[in-house]
C-alpha cells in the first residue's frame, strides 16, 4: 500500500510539472482530487480498513492529498504568471507615438494686461468702471475742459460719426477720460476708479493704430494731493513690472482736464535691444496725469472748494509691449495665430497678487 | 518749437552746459523732443586746399583734382563748376558719412579715374540749399583744421514740445524767461527802444466789426516804410531761420518770421504800393475770395475776421496774408501790421479753412496783448537796419491793449493740492521770478503777467510754484486704505467678460482683438450698416462702419491665417458690437469661430469638418462659464440670416430673450467675406444673461444616496419634423423624482428605420430615493417614459 502511494505521488508530481497550461493542470486536478480521481479513490478505501491500518494509512493518504493540492496550486500560480507575461508582451505599444493633445487656446495680451491692472488696483481700493465707445461731444471734450476751439482738439485726430438731424456728431471716444465724467456725474465721492477700454484716433503706423486701449484712473475725495498720485503710480508701476524699485520722473505738462498736470517717465535701460524697467540711464514716458481741473469738477456738479483729486491715463497696449516685448502695435489687432500663440496667455494663467502677475 | 543754443543765449546769460539746459527744460515742463547738432554729423570733415584741377580725360564736365588736407594728398574727381586750383574746400574722406546724400564715402573709380574722397556742397552737409557748387572757404582758412571748429558750427538746435497753454514759450525769449526763473542764468530783455517816425502814413487802418464780433480784432498797429530795399537776408538771419527749418524768403518776410519765433509776436508786411486805399479789419462776406501767400485760393464763409483794402480781402486776420499784396524782392514801400486777434475766431478760421500757420498757432493760443507796441518797434528797427528807408509814425485802430488779471492764492495749497511742504516765502519768490506780482498777505493777490493768459485760477499758481521748485520734490504718499468688500472691483459684466475669455481659451480657442469698425458693405451682410453708425472720416473705406457683429472680422482673420498656410483656425473675441449709436446700443458679445476641421490630422483621431454642433458646444461653454442657467435654455431653430438656415439656432431663456446664436455660416456670408468654409460660429450676448439672484455664496444641500442607480436604454423612432430636445424634455419630465439624467447616445437613419424617421437611442439614468429599485419599479418608470415620448412627439419604441 505504501508503495502504491509512493508511486502514485511520483506519477502525479511528474504530470503536474509537465502540465503546459491551466487547462491541462485542471485535468490533472480532476483526475486526482476530483470525485472520481485517483487520490480520492484511495481515500475511499480507508473506510474498509482495520483501525490499525487506518491509523497508518490515514495520515499517509491525507498527506498525499494535501501535497497534491499544494503542488497543483503552486503550478497554477506559475502557469498564471507565464500566461500574464505572454499577454502583457502581446499588448505592448510604441509609447513614443505622439498623443492627441488637449485643446490649448490663449488669452490675448491686452486682456491679460487688463486683468493684471485690475488686480493691482483692486488691492489699492479701486473699482473698475466703463463707458461707451461712441460718445457725445460733452463727455469726450466739453466736460473735460476742451471747448470746441481748443488747440488740444487738433491733437486728438477724432473719428466722427455722421451728423444727426440737429447737426450733432457723435465721436468715437479719443480717450477713456469720458468715463471720469460719467463716474463723477453718477456717483458721490469718495471715488476711486480705473476705466480700461477701447479708444480711437485717426492715426496709423507702427506705434499708432486707429483703435487702441487706454486705462484711466480717477480718485476724488477731499484731501487727495499730487503726493498721493505719485505714490499710487509708483505702487502701480512697481507691481505691474514686477520690480523691487522704480524711479519715476514727473514732468510738468498740460492737459485741459488736469491742473497741475504732469507727464510721468519711468527710469529704464534699453540695453541689448530690450527695455528693462527699474534702473538704467534712460527715461520712458508712460502716462499723463494731474489733479482734476476745477472746471471738470464743476462740469460734473462737484464743488471744487470741497472736492479734489487726481486722474491719470495710460496706454494699455504700450504697457503690454513694454512688459512682454512686442515691437509692432499693429500685430495686436491682426489675429495672426502664430502671434497669438506666441504672445498669448494660457486660460489658467489668471494674474493674482498672491500667485504673481506673470509666470 | 525749435531754437539754437546761440539764439537762446541772445536772451539768457548763462554758463550752464547744454546738458543742464536740457534737463531744466524737461523739469519745468518744456519737454525736449530732440537735440540736433550739425557738429556731431560733420565732425570728420576738414578744411582742405585744391592743389590742382585738370579736366577729366573722358568727361567734359568732370575735373581731376589734387587736394591736400595738410598731411596727405589725394586725387578727387569732382563735377562742381567752381572746383579749381587754389580754392579752400570742405573735405570728406573715405569712411566719412555725408548726411545730405545719406552715403558713406568710399574709394571709387569715376570714368576710369580713381577718386578718393569728396569736396562737399552746402546741401550735401545739410548746411543750406546751395548745390550749385562746392563750398568755397575764404583763402585764409587753415588747411587741416576741423570744419566744424572753423565754421563755428557747434550750435545745437533744440526742439521742444510746447503744450497748448504755454504760448509764452512760442518765442525764444519766453523760453529764456522760464529758464532764468528756474535759476539757469540772467534774463536779457529785448529792446524797449522807440523809433520815431519821420512822416505820417498816407495809409490808415480802421476796425469795423459788428457788436457780436467785436473781439475779433481789438487792436491794429501799423507803420509805413518808404525807400526800403528788399532782397536776400544777411547770412546770420538766413542761418537762424534755416536752423529751425524755415526757408529764408526775403528780408521783409524774414523779419516777420524771425520776430514770430524770436518773441512770439506774429506780424505781417504788405507791399504798400499794391494796396488800394486804406486797410480795414472787418468780417468777411460769405463767398469772398482771395489768394493767400501759400498760392491757394480761399473762399470765406463769413465767420472770418479779414484784413481788407478797397479792392477786397488781403488776408485772414491772424492766420495768413494775401499773395497780391505780399512783399516781393522789388518792394520799396511797406506797411507793417501788428495786431491782436481773438483766439477762438482765429482757431475756427484756421480749422474751417484748413490753414495751419505760425501766426494762427500763436494767436489761437493767445499772444501777449501788452507786447504789440514793443513788437512793432523791434520789427521797425530790424527793417530799417536791414532794408534802410524811412518809417512813418505808428498809426492804429481799436483800443490800447490792456491786461488786468488777478488770482487769489493761499500758499497752503502748495501742500494741500500739490503735496509739497513749501514755505510761503519760497512760493512768492518763485512767482516773482516768473514775472507775477504778489500783493497782500496769505491769501495773496497774484497779478498775472500779460504773457501768461493760461493762468486762471489757484491750481495754475500752484503748478507754477511746483514746476519751478521741481516736481522731483513731490513726495510719494500712499492713499489711505479703503474699507472695500472683496469681489466688488469688477462689475458683473466685467466678470462675465473675463470668465467667457478664460473658458473659451480653455476649449482651445485663441483670443483675438479686432477693430470695432469694418467695411459698411460687410456690416450690411451681418445686419448692420445703419446711417447712425457710419464713421464720417474713416481711416479707410474698409473701416467706415461700426461693427454689428464680430463674426466678419474673425472670418477675415481666419482667412488671413489660412492664406498664410495655417488651417483649422479657432478664434474668439469678447468685445463690443453696435446696434445703434446710443449707449445702450453697444452690446458686449463673446463671439467665436472654428474653420476647416475640428483638429489636425492625427493617427488617434478621425478628422471631422467643423459643424453647427461645435459652435453650439462653444456657445454653451461660454454661457455656462458666465453663470447662465444652461439647463433651462431652449433651442430655437431661427437664427440671424448670415447663418446656414438649416444648420443654425438660438439659445433662449424664455421665448424672447436670446442669449446666443450659433451655426454654420451661410455660403453667401462666406462669399461676401471672401472666406473659405466651412466655418461654424457663435455669438453670446453677455448683457442678456440675467444677473445672479441670490447674493449668498452657499450652494444649498447636495442630495447623494448610497442606493444603486441604474441606467435603462431606449430606442425611439422619431419623425424628422419632430425635435430631439422635445423628446428628451418629455422623458426628463416623465418621472422627475427618479429620472436624474437623459442622454442621447446614438442617432440613426437608414435601413430598418421608416422613411422620414430617425432612431434615437436614449439612456435614462434612474436614481432611487428611499430603497433600491425593484424590477417592478423600473418597469413602471419605463412605461412612463414610453408614454411621455409618445405623447410629446409621437415617438414609438423601435421594434
Amino acid at each position: 500500500m505504501q508503495e502504491q502511494i509512493s508511486s502514485l505521488r511520483e506519477d502525479i508530481t511528474g504530470r503536474i510539472n509537465e502540465a503546459a497550461d491551466l487547462a491541462a493542470l485542471e485535468d490533472i486536478r480532476v483526475s486526482t482530487l476530483g470525485k472520481k480521481g485517483s487520490v480520492s479513490a484511495l481515500m475511499k478505501g480507508l473506510g474498509g480498513m482495520s483501525p490499525d491500518e487506518r491509523k497508518v494509512m490515514g495520515p499517509a493518504l491525507n498527506s498525499l492529498k494535501n501535497d497534491v493540492a499544494n503542488e497543483i496550486a503552486a503550478r497554477k500560480e506559475a502557469l498564471e504568471e507565464i500566461e500574464l507575461e505572454a499577454r502583457l508582451a502581446s499588448e505592448r505599444v510604441d509609447v513614443t507615438l505622439p498623443v492627441f493633445e488637449h485643446p490649448k487656446g490663449s488669452v490675448h495680451p491686452i486682456s491679460q494686461v487688463m486683468d493684471e491692472i485690475s488686480e493691482i488696483f483692486a488691492n489699492l481700493g479701486f473699482d473698475v468702471a466703463e463707458g461707451p465707445d461712441i460718445e457725445n461731444d460733452f463727455h469726450n471734450f466739453t466736460a473735460l475742459n476742451i471747448p470746441e476751439e481748443h488747440p488740444a482738439r487738433q491733437d486728438h485726430d477724432t473719428f466722427y460719426l455722421q451728423p444727426d438731424e440737429n447737426g450733432d456728431r457723435k465721436v468715437l471716444r479719443t480717450h477713456t477720460s469720458p468715463v471720469q465724467i460719467r463716474t463723477m456725474m453718477s456717483q458721490e465721492p469718495p471715488i476711486r476708479i480705473i476705466a480700461p477700454g477701447r479708444t480711437y484716433r485717426s492715426d496709423s503706423d507702427a506705434t499708432h493704430t486707429p483703435m487702441f486701449h487706454q486705462v484711466e484712473g480717477l480718485v476724488i475725495d477731499k484731501d487727495t494731493t499730487l503726493a498721493h498720485l505719485k505714490g499710487t503710480l509708483e505702487a502701480f508701476i512697481k507691481a505691474f513690472f514686477e520690480v523691487d524699485n522704480v524711479t519715476l520722473r514727473l514732468r510738468p505738462s498740460y492737459f485741459p482736464f488736469t491742473e497741475p498736470s504732469m507727464e510721468v517717465d519711468v527710469q529704464c535701460s534699453f540695453e541689448g535691444g530690450t527695455v528693462k524697467i527699474g534702473d538704467g540711464n534712460d527715461w520712458l514716458e508712460i502716462l499723463g496725469s494731474g489733479m482734476v481741473n476745477t472746471k471738470v469738477l464743476e462740469a460734473c456738479n462737484l464743488d471744487p472748494n470741497v472736492y479734489q483729486g487726481f486722474a491719470f491715463g495710460c496706454g494699455i497696449d504700450r504697457l503690454a509691449m513694454l512688459k512682454y516685448g512686442m515691437s509692432d502695435l499693429r500685430a495686436f489687432f491682426d489675429a495672426d495665430l502664430r502671434w497669438l500663440k506666441h504672445y498669448g496667455f494660457a486660460a489658467l494663467d489668471l494674474p493674482t497678487l498672491a500667485g504673481g502677475l506673470s509666470r | 518749437m525749435k531754437f539754437s543754443l546761440s539764439w537762446l543765449k541772445d536772451y539768457l546769460d548763462t554758463d550752464a552746459s547744454l546738458e543742464t539746459i536740457l534737463e531744466t527744460l524737461n523739469a519745468i515742463g518744456l519737454e525736449v523732443d530732440s537735440v540736433n547738432s550739425p557738429a556731431d554729423k560733420l565732425a570728420p570733415f576738414t578744411v582742405a586746399e585744391v592743389l590742382s584741377a585738370e579736366k577729366h580725360p573722358d568727361a567734359d564736365k568732370l575735373k581731376v583734382c589734387k587736394v591736400s588736407n595738410g598731411s596727405e594728398e589725394m586725387q578727387i574727381v569732382c563735377g562742381a563748376p567752381n572746383a579749381r586750383e587754389g580754392i579752400k574746400v570742405v573735405l570728406g574722406r573715405p569712411g566719412d558719412y555725408v548726411p545730405g546724400l545719406d552715403v558713406t564715402l568710399k574709394k571709387a573709380k569715376i570714368r576710369g579715374v580713381e577718386s578718393i574722397g569728396m569736396m562737399c556742397s552746402a546741401k550735401e552737409l545739410e548746411l543750406g540749399e546751395d548745390h550749385d557748387g562746392i563750398i568755397e572757404l575764404p583763402s585764409d582758412a587753415p588747411v587741416g583744421t576741423s570744419y566744424v571748429d572753423y565754421a563755428d558750427l557747434d550750435d545745437p538746435v533744440i526742439d521742444i514740445e510746447i503744450t497748448p497753454n504755454r504760448q509764452d514759450c512760442l518765442g525764444v525769449f519766453g523760453i529764456a524767461r522760464d529758464l532764468a526763473a528756474a535759476g539757469l542764468g540772467t534774463l536779457k530783455a529785448p529792446s524797449e527802444d522807440k523809433i520815431e517816425g519821420t512822416f505820417d502814413s498816407d495809409i490808415s487802418v480802421s476796425i469795423d466789426l459788428p457788436e457780436d464780433a467785436a473781439t475779433a480784432c481789438t487792436t491794429f498797429y501799423g507803420r509805413k516804410f518808404t525807400g526800403v530795399k528788399n532782397g536776400p537776408s544777411p547770412q546770420w538771419l538766413q542761418d537762424r531761420l534755416t536752423s529751425i527749418g524755415l526757408r529764408p524768403i526775403s528780408k521783409l518776410v524774414d523779419v516777420t518770421n524771425y520776430i514770430t519765433h524770436d518773441l512770439g509776436r506774429p506780424l505781417h508786411v504788405y507791399d504798400a504800393s499794391k494796396l488800394t486805399g486804406n486797410l480795414k479789419a472787418r468780417m468777411a462776406n460769405a463767398g469772398e475770395k482771395f489768394t493767400a501767400l501759400d498760392d491757394k485760393e480761399y473762399t470765406a464763409n463769413g465767420t472770418e475776421c479779414v484784413i481788407a483794402d478797397d479792392a477786397g480781402v488781403q488776408g485772414f486776420g491772424g492766420v495768413i496774408g494775401g499773395l497780391d499784396t505780399g512783399c516781393q524782392d522789388d518792394t520799396t514801400e511797406v506797411v507793417l501790421e501788428a495786431a491782436l486777434f481773438d483766439p477762438v475766431r482765429t482757431a475756427f478760421t484756421g480749422r474751417d479753412q484748413g490753414l495751419i500757420t505760425d501766426a494762427r498757432y500763436r494767436f489761437e493760443r493767445g499772444v501777449d496783448p501788452l507786447f504789440v507796441g514793443q513788437g512793432i518797434e523791434i520789427a521797425t528797427r530790424m527793417i530799417l537796419d536791414l532794408c534802410g528807408g524811412e518809417v512813418s509814425h505808428v498809426f492804429s485802430a481799436g483800443e490800447k491793449p490792456s491786461w488786468d488779471r488777478t488770482v487769489a492764492f493761499r500758499s497752503e495749497r502748495v501742500k494741500t493740492l500739490g503735496g509739497v511742504d513749501l514755505p510761503a516765502a519760497d512760493s512768492v519768490s518763485i512767482l516773482e521770478k516768473l514775472g507775477f506780482k504778489v500783493e497782500g498777505n496769505d491769501p495773496y493777490t497774484i497779478q498775472v503777467p500779460s504773457w501768461r493768459c493760461d493762468i486762471i485760477g489757484e491750481p495754475d499758481i500752484v503748478e507754477e510754484v511746483l514746476r519751478i521748485h521741481g516736481y522731483d520734490n513731490i513726495p510719494s504718499v500712499q492713499l489711505p486704505v479703503r474699507d472695500k468688500k472683496a469681489g466688488t472691483t469688477l462689475s458683473d459684466r466685467q466678470k462675465r467678460a473675463r470668465a467667457a475669455k478664460r473658458r473659451l481659451a480653455s476649449v482651445g480657442m485663441h483670443e483675438a482683438v479686432t477693430w470695432s469698425f469694418m467695411n459698411r458693405k460687410h456690416a450690411e451682410v451681418f445686419g448692420g450698416g445703419g446711417e447712425d453708425l457710419i464713421v464720417g472720416n474713416p481711416i479707410s473705406s474698409e473701416l467706415d462702419c461700426m461693427r454689428p457683429s464680430i463674426l466678419p472680422n474673425l472670418m477675415q482673420a481666419a482667412q488671413r491665417n489660412k492664406d498664410r498656410g495655417l488651417g483649422g483656425v479657432s478664434l474668439f473675441e469678447v468685445g463690443p458690437c453696435y446696434a445703434n449709436d446710443s449707449e445702450k446700443g453697444q452690446q458686449l458679445v463673446a463671439c467665436g469661430i472654428r474653420s476647416g476641421n475640428t483638429s489636425e490630422r492625427h493617427w488617434a483621431k478621425a478628422q471631422e469638418a467643423v459643424s453647427v454642433f461645435d459652435a453650439k458646444r462653444d456657445a454653451l461653454a461660454a454661457l455656462e462659464a458666465i453663470g447662465a442657467p444652461v439647463a433651462n435654455l431652449q433651442v430655437f431653430e431661427e437664427a440671424p440670416n448670415y447663418y446656414h438656415p438649416g444648420r443654425s439656432g438660438t439659445l433662449r431663456l424664455g421665448p424672447k430673450n436670446i442669449l446666443a446664436s450659433f451655426g454654420e455660416l451661410h455660403p453667401k456670408a462666406l462669399k461676401a467675406m471672401d472666406a473659405d468654409g466651412p466655418i461654424a460660429g457663435f455669438e453670446v450676448y453677455l448683457d442678456k444673461v440675467p444677473g445672479k439672484r441670490g447674493k449668498s455664496a452657499a450652494k444649498g444641500a447636495v442630495s447623494i444616496t448610497n442606493l444603486q442607480s441604474v441606467e435603462r436604454d431606449f430606442a425611439f423612432l422619431l419623425a424628422n419634423d419632430k425635435r430631439v430636445a422635445d423628446l428628451t424634455r418629455a422623458i426628463q419630465g416623465a418621472d422627475k423624482k427618479h429620472i436624474s439624467g437623459v442622454s442621447v447616445f446614438d442617432v440613426y437613419a437608414g435601413k430598418g428605420v421608416p422613411e422620414d424617421h430617425r432612431s434615437i437611442a436614449i439612456s435614462v439614468a434612474l436614481t432611487p430615493l428611499d430603497e433600491t429599485f425593484s424590477d417592478k419599479d423600473i418597469e413602471a418608470i419605463s412605461e412612463k417614459v414610453i408614454a411621455a415620448a409618445s405623447k410629446a412627439v409621437g415617438a414609438t419604441l423601435r421594434a
